[in-house]
C-alpha cells in the first residue's frame, strides 16, 4: 500500500490522538477535548513544518 | 521555614491485586484488552482499533519489523518500540512479516507506524495499570 506523506501523517495523527486522549485524561468530555487538541497540534505542526521547508527550499 | 512535617516524605504503597498484574500483562499481549477486562468497553475498543490499525498499516506499507539485536542504537530502540505491540509483534515474528529491506519512503513510514504502534501500546498498558490500582477511573 502506498500513502502520500500527508495521508500518512493524517492517519498517524488520528490514531495517536485517540490514544493520548483516552490515556491522559480521566472523564469522557476531557478525553474528547484533549484528543481533538492533540489532533489539531499534530496537523498544525505538520502544516507549519511543511511551509518552513518550502521557505528554506526557495 | 518549613515545618518538620513537610520534610517527611509520604510514601503511599498501592496494594498489589490480581487485576493490577493481569490487566497490564493482557493489555501488552492484546492491545486494548487491559481496558476491556476492566469493563472499559469503549476505551478498550478504541485503543485496540488504533494500535492494531497502525501496526497493520505499517506492515501493509512494507515497514520493517525489528529483530532483537545488539548493534546500532537506533536498531535497538526500534526493537524496543516494536516489542511494545506485544502479541502483534510475536505474530509478525512467527509469520516472518516485516522482514523486508526498506527501499522507499512509504516503507519508511510503515516502519515508523509499527514502532509507534508499540510505543502507544506501552502507554495503554500503563493506563490499564492505573485503572487497576484505582489511580484513574
Amino acid at each position: 500500500m502506498t500513502l502520500s506523506h500527508f495521508n500518512a501523517a493524517l492517519l498517524f495523527s488520528i490514531f495517536a490522538s485517540v490514544v493520548f486522549g483516552i490515556t491522559v485524561k480521566d472523564n469522557t468530555r476531557e478525553q474528547i477535548r484533549y484528543g481533538l487538541y492533540c489532533f489539531a497540534m499534530f496537523m498544525g505542526g505538520l502544516i507549519v513544518a511543511g511551509w518552513v521547508m518550502w521557505v528554506l527550499r526557495h | 521555614m518549613a515545618s518538620p512535617a513537610s520534610k517527611e516524605t509520604v510514601t503511599q504503597t498501592q496494594p498489589i491485586t490480581m487485576m493490577s498484574v493481569v490487566a497490564p500483562a493482557l493489555g501488552w499481549l492484546v492491545p486494548g484488552a487491559g481496558h476491556l477486562i476492566q469493563r472499559r468497553w469503549i476505551r478498550g475498543i478504541l485503543l485496540m482499533a488504533s494500535v492494531v490499525t497502525m501496526f497493520v498499516l505499517g506492515l501493509t506499507m512494507q515497514g520493517r519489523v525489528y529483530q532483537p539485536n545488539g548493534g546500532d542504537i537506533l536498531d535497538i530502540l526500534g526493537f524496543i518500540g516494536d516489542l511494545g505491540a506485544g502479541g502483534l509483534y510475536i505474530l509478525s515474528r512467527v509469520n516472518d512479516w516485516g522482514h523486508v529491506v526498506v527501499a522507499h519512503a512509504t516503507a519508511d513510514y510503515g516502519t515508523k507506524y509499527i514502532i509507534v504502534a508499540g510505543l502507544l501500546n506501552f502507554i495503554c498498558v500503563a493506563d490499564a495499570y492505573h485503572i487497576a490500582i484505582g489511580k484513574k477511573s
